[in-house]
């Protein structure tokens, strides 16, 4: 079966969608949506037994053959692993969605679509193989997500959040098709399976470490990495639901798999390991470090999405570092891709839960300020074991999944001291170090999370509603999560085996052959050990400095707004803006013989120059037709004319004379015997005599002074430059022949291949269709553009007679 | 004031037949000798305006009460629909198809899946033109 139409799927029901919400209005339109992730899941779950040993799956479906551009859905462990978390987190948040979202005051359709929307980009990201399909998919997601997070497009908070995240995302998205196109020039494919195995012969191309940096741009803005990463709290403007998806289980995490499908390519560099790894490492820290300054309950949640996204990130780095050591230290490094792939699995699952959870406290309480919260405990039972249990997941304590991932973590920075490539011995100390102040910090947000919320003193008169727990409808997803996360620390090795390993023989195949070859067992209790020293000292630490939180907290204000990257970001948006506005108000001057100016000596400068440049001054007079009796007639009527209109006292002598220089070019077109152009031309002549009549009556009335023209040596000058141009083109036009001429293509293969007569016609219609359908595309804006020209402004003249 | 142009009238009256069945003439004839969608739907134009200009707008609206820009939409998805429908039938987008077909009253005839790209093109073009001369036209 072609699984590669299932990508579609998602698209293909959103069709449907908005005719369901308008309809079928009693039933809430996300039931029809919960089918299609739940299809999905079910179908991509039967391709476990294909991956778990190794195995892959390819389908293909062809788009543009002509330039070897086809949809490739390659699914081998990690991409399944990937599309598993796509459907299943997404089922669940549409079943979450159903409750969240109410069906009399949203306009559900238009969500729906965009989310549907997002799931194909998103599948196609993860199955893709073929480069320029993988950066198509990326951008739809930039779009999709734009479109959810402006959801509630009438506040400006989320058209804010929607535009940062576009502009930093398609930014990172565009480098990323640079670096591919690079890779492509380099490897002669567009296909990863086909690059990976030159992957030695790549590295010594002077393109390389451009591709790589260009990539990274891509992964890094995605992944909201650091510097990147101010788009994401701004995302959180979005709907609940869209934040637990998007922003925890999917669109952040294409960074990281981009990083992971990439790594078998980019790893033998020790660039690509330095620059994963530390950018991961220090993203990590500073998103824990500024999660405990937020108020915002998302707020705190989208910067420890940061925080574990860089932790993710400099594990995939550090998995690189597989690559350069063949059989030293052999048990250290194969865990850092292992960890990296099992944490990032926990941290959809938890993350997910967590936001869920916020999205429960803002919908019973009509608040998300931490300082308001408190107390819950007992009026929310059910919410608070959840976010107690996602959050000492996301702290890294037993008995939840994170724990273990996060002991691998520390396993894999401690182990990247004693690696002595690329000047580790001597920076490689940082890793552990930055890691475990990392680590504290997240133990100390994740607490900050449930217990400032779910603990202490309850204000029932700040909260804007009394607080009740969700219905049970919105409780299902984040319980069933929630269980996930227990279930995960209790049967670590059936998930390594099904889900894990497959993946990690997919980010490492110069490592392992198969899954089985990869001999780690995961296991809660792992001796005393460095590790288990530095866990004790998160544990104690954070919790010291949990308790006395309320008293340095405040030292967050010290940080200056001005100065911050959001600053930054601000400034940017604002310079170019005025600036952009500025510098086009210098030219735009409103005259259209300025433009014409502009243009004018723009087609001077470029002709002139190529024929300059290429030395094509070639002026023959030989084999030239005589010139007949009527041909003189026609010209001397066509300068004639011309004259006219040059020295014309009215407007309408003006017009006239116009119609009479275009009637007489069409008679040439006769002589010449091209009846098309002839026919073409007279029509258009007459028509455009015509609306020039029509408009006649709206012109303004130039004064008598204004009339009389002046003579201006700088508009003659680019008049005079045009004409010589133009004649100095057509003269060695005719005279130069370097390549038969084209029509003789034409006469051949028209009749024999088109099925047609007239050259002229066929090659509108068919040779050059996308010319024609383009042309009248924009004949068709160009009409509506008069339209709401003229209409508006009748409408606004109207307004004023109302106001009078 | 309109002063009295019976002639002009009266002339129309034949002449837009005679413009309107060219304009027809040409647009079918196109693939094969001058013509096509772009000048069959320039030439309808031009029998519309000069119906135009010798009675008046309103006059015109009432005899052919057509919405010009739905006109346009429908011929942008006529070409559209005819360049992807040669997706269905597996091969690239923009892929024309003709044959011979004996028809009743033609006989020996070829079509040509070119026409039909080519009857957007006379719409888009008509429904456009159209648009323009009419808002310039009624706008006071």
């Amino acid at each position: 079966m072609s699984f590669v139409l299932l990508i579609f799927l998602p698209l293909l029901a959103a069709l449907f969608v908005p005719l369901l919400f308008k309809k079928v209005g009693k039933i809430h339109t996300g039931w029809f949506v919960l089918m299609v992730p739940v299809a999905l899941f079910s179908y991509y779950v039967s391709l476990l037994p294909t991956t778990i040993h190794g195995g892959n799956l390819v389908s293909e479906f062809q788009w543009i053959p002509s330039l070897d551009i086809a949809f490739i859905a390659y699914i081998d462990g990690l991409s399944l692993l990937f599309t598993l978390l796509i459907t299943g987190i997404g089922a669940l948040v549409v079943l979450y969605s159903i409750f969240y979202l109410d069906k009399h005051r949203e306009q559900l359709h238009n969500f729906y679509v965009y989310l549907l929307m997002f799931m194909t980009a998103m599948l196609g990201i993860v199955q893709s193989d073929h480069l320029i399909t993988l950066y198509l998919f990326w951008e739809l997601t930039s779009i999709s997500s734009f479109l959810l997070i402006g959801y509630w497009y009438t506040r400006d908070r989320s058209r804010f959040g929607a535009l940062k995240s576009m502009m930093i995302t398609v930014f990172g998205g565009l480098m990323m098709l640079g670096g591919f196109v690079l890779l492509s020039i380099m490897g002669g494919t567009y296909s990863i399976r086909e690059l990976i195995p030159q992957a030695t012969e790549l590295v010594s191309h002077d393109f390389f470490i451009w591709a790589l940096v260009l990539v990274l741009f891509g992964a890094f803005t995605k992944s909201a990495q650091f510097p990147f990463y101010i788009w994401l709290p701004d995302a959180m403007e979005a709907p609940t639901p869209v934040s637990a998806y998007l922003h925890s289980a999917t669109m952040v995490k294409a960074g990281l798999y981009l990083v992971a499908r990439l790594t078998p390519i980019f790893a033998i560099s020790g660039t690509w390991m330095w620059l994963v790894a530390s950018v991961g490492l220090f993203t990590m820290f500073w998103g824990s470090f500024f999660a405990l300054k937020q108020k915002d309950l998302k707020g705190i949640l989208a910067f420890s999405t940061v925080s574990q996204l860089g932790l993710i990130m400099s594990l995939l780095g550090a998995s690189a570092a597989g690559y350069h050591i063949d059989n030293i230290a052999e048990t250290t490094f194969k865990y850092a891709g292992f960890a990296a792939i099992f944490h990032l699995i926990n941290h959809a699952v938890f993350k997910g839960s967590l936001f869920m959870i916020a999205g429960i406290v803002d919908h019973e309480t009509g608040t998300r300020d931490i300082r308001k919260l408190g107390g819950l405990m007992s009026l929310m039972p059910i919410s608070f074991t959840v976010a107690m249990i996602g959050a000492f997941s996301m702290a890294g304590l037993p008995p939840f999944g994170g724990f273990l991932s996060k002991e691998m973590f520390l396993t894999a920075m401690l182990s990247l001291t004693e690696f002595d490539l690329f000047s580790m011995d001597v920076w490689g100390i940082l890793f552990p170090v930055v890691a475990w102040l990392g680590s504290v910090f997240t133990f100390i947000y994740s607490f900050y999370f449930v217990f400032h919320t779910f603990a202490g003193e309850h204000k029932p008169d700040q909260l804007p509603k009394p607080a009740h727990e969700a219905p049970i409808g919105m409780l299902i997803s984040p319980v069933f999560l929630a269980l996930l996360v227990v279930v995960i620390f209790f049967i670590p090795n059936l998930i390594g085996d099904w889900l894990v390993k497959p993946a990690v023989l997919a980010m490492q195949p110069f490592l392992y052959d198969s899954p089985e070859e990869i001999k780690i067992h995961v296991s809660a209790w792992h001796g005393f050990n460095p590790e288990f020293f530095m866990t004790l000292g998160i544990f104690a630490i954070g919790f010291l400095m949990f308790w006395t939180l309320r008293k340095w907290q405040k030292s967050y204000d010290l940080f200056p707004e001005a100065i911050s990257l959001n600053a930054l970001y601000d400034n940017m948006v604002f310079l170019s803006d005025t600036g952009a506005n500025r510098f086009s108000r210098i030219y735009m001057t409103g005259f259209i013989r300025s433009y014409l100016v502009y243009m004018f000596s723009f087609v001077i400068f470029i002709v002139l120059g190529t024929l300059f440049l290429t030395d094509a001054f070639a002026i023959d007079f030989t084999n030239l037709a005589p010139v007949g009796f009527y041909e003189i007639v026609i010209l001397i009527a066509l300068v004639g004319s011309t004259f006219t209109i040059l020295f014309s006292k009215s407007r309408l002598t003006g017009i006239i004379a116009l119609g009479a220089v275009g009637y007489s070019i069409a008679l040439l077109f006769v002589i010449f015997r091209a009846p098309d152009l002839a026919l073409t031309q007279l029509v258009i002549e007459t028509i455009s005599v015509a609306l020039f009549l029509l408009a006649f009556y709206h012109l303004p009335q130039i004064s008598r002074k204004e009339e009389r023209m002046r003579f201006r040596f700088g508009n003659a000058l680019v008049a005079i430059g045009v004409g010589v141009t133009v004649t100095l083109v057509a003269l060695s036009s005719l005279s130069q022949k370097a390549m038969p001429s084209i029509s003789e293509f034409y006469k051949e293969t028209v009749y024999k291949e088109a099925g047609g007569g007239n050259i002229v016609n066929v090659i509108l219609v068919d040779y050059r269709g996308f010319d024609t359908l383009f042309e009248i595309a924009v004949l068709a804006i160009t009409g509506i553009g008069i339209i709401t020209m003229i209409k508006l402004r009748l409408t606004k003249k109207e307004d004023q007679h109302e106001n009078k | 004031m309109r002063t009295n142009d019976v002639m002009l009238q009266t002339a129309t009256k034949v002449v837009t037949f005679i413009i309107l069945m060219f304009a027809v003439h040409i647009f079918f004839a196109g693939h094969y000798t001058p013509g096509g969608g772009f000048v069959g739907g320039l030439l309808t134009t031009s029998a519309i305006v000069l119906l135009m200009l010798s009675f008046d707008i309103s006059t015109v609206k009432k005899i052919l009460p057509i919405n010009y820009v739905t006109m346009t939409a429908i011929g942008l998805l006529i070409a559209l629909a005819t360049a992807s429908g040669a997706i269905i039938f597996d091969v690239p987008f923009f892929t024309h198809a003709f044959g011979y077909f004996d028809l009743p009253l033609f006989g020996k005839t070829s079509l040509h899946s070119a026409m039909l790209f080519d009857a957007g093109v006379y719409l888009v073009v008509v429904g456009v033109t159209m648009t323009i001369i009419q808002t310039i036209g009624e706008d006071e």
